[in-house]
């Protein structure tokens, strides 16, 4: 008996211990694919009532409006922070981020924020007036460099979604091309379109099912699977379009208005402060998702100091 | 046909056997739409299930999905524990048959139907039936708090008697039974009340999706009430019933019954006045208090028992022979360490995070919140459920090489899941989100592996149920003799009461 169930715990120990080694995310890098998306382009989404929510409520939104087709990519955002840093609208700094009371100081990029408006509602936190971080400058999972003056994408990942921003980088962004981050309202829009099914809104982007194909998210077996394991890494913006990759084929997967990757890939911040609570909100789950939190309705929210390596985001404006 | 009969009246009349079905039911329903999540989904074995079974899988009703399925199993588990309720607890033969008829029909109704209901289309009829099954399940348990009044004189207690009374002899288990028929009663109301507002304004949700909503509706919180105190009391009940198995009395009987009782309440006040109070949460910990004080209780007097019986005859017996003693039995060991466990993976967890909500948990993002809250209740359940296998295991006669390998395969198995889906929720402790593949990698392994195995163990001492009611001369049909036998015993003796106080009414009549 004693023996028997020796051997089994041997076994057990042999068997698990040779399948569940992963090599960290900044271990490896992938190679350079260009999806041929353009990452500058905008798409047009019409005002008009749509499905809004897991529950379909008819909402309306009265304007035209158009949104980046693509997250904003890691080369636009050290653009973005080459420019704002000379521009003095960024700085290099030693940053106290206050989290849920705790204080931790960052070395980072800043920038200014007016604060939020603070009721003190039961855990709701105070966003103060003052210097906020945008991206720290040395963390794993980053995929920019900071040389001393400039900051450079590393090449494979130049197309990859912008991560590691915290909501104030992400408004910052936008806000110095004189965008804005959407709302939840326009990210929904965008994403799912106007088109009923048996009476009911679209649950994803490009239709009421998913597969691994469509989108990437969590053990969705794509490319990138294979070099980093189940839990996967960042596709390059716009990968999902139809194209076959290193023999992986691809399902073109755009939103009735033709934007990319508004599931799966990165959670996308909006733009929305709510009253008596300090979270932001997120929209499209990402590569660490399981598939339910791809649907169109599924939010995340976190703290707007929060980064990492699974979140991005992506601009919308007015009708140029 | 008679042989068929003998089988089908030990399935469905006898404790042992009702028990073996719901153990079944659950073990289907859990075998059979597992497989349309986790790895199975992953394999693609889910899409090979909807499509081989018809099933219409509408993504915008996925929670609904989820709600049913988890009354399904709810409503079973339920079940069990009525049955062991009704064999532990001192009540009327004809009180126990029609309680557990009238549960039997109700979670088998509410399973078919509802699982019909939630997975092969909206039909209303489908709804209507699963209602009607809920309906007889809230039904059956006014029976059963009717057959626990515990203040009837026939279940008086001796002032000598080495269990909890009180001073007019009332049994004070049976009042912590009958407290917690009652909570449980009110709770299901207080969801019944609520789920009977869906479609007029109230809509499906996850409470785990609504958790950081600063500002929530009346209906919102009386569910999120309603499914908290619904598996607290499910807990509250398998510790209950686990104290009848081992013949908990003496001292530590008599500090944990009041315990128990005004834990039961006061917790229960507590997660239904959420909809009300926004310090409803104190009342809950208060309670909490009190119902783990008499859980640990009952480990203590359990634990204790294990040791002295394995060490008798030995004088001065060894820290190393205490703890042979203590371990020599996985089935009777096992229920009082799963309770123990719970402090680490639920309990612990739960208080950690509550303290630490603001500073910890509420910096992190929802999801990996969500994470936390959906693993700590399915830990909860999933403890529950091994304790229900142990004391079904130890009723079934397990003996030898088989109680030993099922029962500490089930505990360590179990564990290692249950720990594993532990450090996973709370993996932002020890590791960001850059160099978290390792270690999510490691513990979903593990959870799967534990959860797997366990299923495999079940599936295989279901497999020798079903091959043992085959046999002509197999357990259950000891099983099926022992129980008439007891029935039948007990059947005289109430019959002959009857017959003292009917003649007792005679004589009375003819002065």
């Amino acid at each position: 008996m004693k023996n028997t169930f020796l051997i089994f715990i041997a076994f057990l120990s042999f068997a698990l211990g040779g399948c569940a080694t992963a090599p960290a995310i900044g271990a490896v890098t992938p190679p350079f694919i260009d999806p041929g998306i353009d990452p500058e382009s905008w798409a047009l989404i019409p005002a008009g009532t749509f499905p809004y929510g897991q529950h379909d409520h008819l909402t309306s939104v009265d304007y035209d409006y158009e949104m980046m087709v693509t997250d904003v990519t890691n080369a636009q955002f050290a653009r973005f922070l080459n420019a704002a840093l000379a521009e003095g609208v960024l700085r290099i700094a030693t940053i106290e981020v206050e989290m849920g009371g705790n204080v931790t100081t960052v070395d980072g990029v800043s920038v200014d924020y007016p604060g939020d408006e603070f009721r003190g509602h039961k855990h709701e936190e105070e966003i103060k007036a003052g210097e906020k971080l945008v991206m720290p400058l040395e963390e794993d999972g980053l995929r920019l460099r900071w040389n001393g003056t400039t900051f450079e994408p590393i090449d494979e990942y130049s197309n990859h979604p912008a991560t590691m921003v915290t909501w104030f980088g992400a408004k910052a962004y936008c806000e110095f091309y004189g965008w804005r981050l959407p709302s939840e309202v326009e990210w929904e829009k965008a994403a799912r379109g106007t088109e009923l099914v048996d009476g009911r809104g679209l649950p994803f982007p490009w239709g009421t099912e998913i597969k691994g194909n469509n989108a990437n998210y969590y053990s969705s077996f794509d490319l990138f699977e294979k070099l980093f394991g189940k839990l996967g890494n960042t596709t390059p913006v716009g990968f999902y379009n139809g194209k076959t990759y290193d023999g992986y084929q691809t399902l073109d997967s755009p939103s009735p208005y033709g934007l990319y990757d508004m599931a799966g890939n990165v959670w996308q911040w909006t733009g929305d402060v709510y009253p008596d609570q300090h979270y932001r909100y997120m929209r499209g789950g990402s590569f660490y998702s399981y598939e339910v939190d791809l649907r169109v309705w599924k939010r995340n929210s976190a703290h707007p100091s929060y980064y990492s390596p699974q979140v991005g985001f992506r601009c919308a404006r007015p009708l140029q | 046909m008679h042989t068929l009969a003998r089988r089908l009246d030990f399935l469905f009349r006898s404790t042992r056997g009702l028990t073996l079905v719901a153990i079944a039911v659950v073990s289907i329903i859990t075998a059979l739409f597992g497989m349309l999540s986790g790895p199975m989904a992953e394999w693609g074995v889910r899409d090979f299930v909807v499509r081989a079974l018809g099933m219409k899988l509408v993504q915008a009703e996925r929670e609904g999905r989820i709600i049913m399925i988890y009354h399904t199993i709810a409503n079973t588990v339920i079940a069990i524990e009525v049955y062991f309720i009704t064999q532990l607890v001192r009540m009327k033969r004809h009180e126990q048959t029609i309680i557990n008829g009238t549960v039997t029909a109700g979670y088998l109704t509410a399973a078919i139907f509802g699982l019909l209901f939630a997975y092969w289309g909206h039909h209303f009829v489908f709804h209507g039936l699963f209602l009607l099954g809920e309906s007889l399940m809230f039904f059956a348990g006014i029976l059963l708090a009717v057959a626990l009044w515990p203040w009837k004189k026939e279940y008086r207690l001796p002032a000598n008697s080495p269990y909890a009374r009180t001073k007019r002899g009332v049994d004070l288990e049976r009042v912590a039974f009958f407290t917690m028929a009652v909570a449980t009663l009110v709770s299901a109301a207080f969801g019944a009340v609520t789920g009977s507002y869906w479609g007029n304004g109230h809509e499906t949700f996850l409470a785990e999706d609504l958790i950081r909503i600063p500002h929530k509706t009346d209906l919102q919180r009386a569910i999120i009430g309603h499914l908290h105190i619904m598996l607290t009391l499910i807990a509250i009940a398998i510790t209950l019933i686990v104290g009848r198995w081992k013949d908990f009395k003496g001292l530590l009987h008599r500090i944990a019954m009041p315990l128990m009782i005004s834990g039961t309440i006061v917790i229960t006040t507590g997660a239904l006045s959420v909809v009300w109070l926004e310090w409803a949460h104190t009342i809950i910990y208060f309670g909490s208090v009190f119902v783990m004080l008499a859980a640990l209780m009952y480990v203590i007097y359990a634990w204790d028992m294990l040791i002295k019986e394995g060490t008798q005859g030995v004088k001065k017996p060894t820290l190393a022979q205490k703890l042979k003693a203590l371990l020599r039995d996985p089935l009777r060991f096992g229920p009082g360490w799963q309770m123990v466990f719970m402090n680490f993976t639920v309990s612990g967890v739960g208080i950690f995070m509550a303290v630490n909500l603001g500073e910890i948990f509420r910096v992190w993002p929802h999801r990996e919140e969500r994470i936390i809250l959906t693993g700590h209740w399915h830990i909860l359940s999933g403890l529950i459920a091994t304790i229900i296998l142990m004391y079904y295991a130890h009723l079934s006669g397990l003996q030898g090489k088989a109680r030993q390998w099922f029962g500490w395969l089930l505990i360590v198995l179990s564990d290692l899941a249950f720990g594993a889906v532990t450090v996973f929720s709370m993996k932002r402790l020890f590791v960001s989100e850059a160099n978290q593949q390792n270690l999510v990698n490691w513990t979903m392994l593990l959870a799967d592996f534990g959860l797997a195995a366990v299923l495999l163990i079940l599936a295989l001492f279901l497999l020798w149920r079903l091959y043992d009611l085959f046999r002509e001369q197999g357990i259950w049909k000891h099983e099926y003799q022992e129980e008439k036998r007891q029935i039948a015993e007990q059947e005289l003796h109430e019959q002959e009461q009857r017959a003292k106080e009917l003649k007792a009414i005679l004589k009375e009549a003819a002065k």
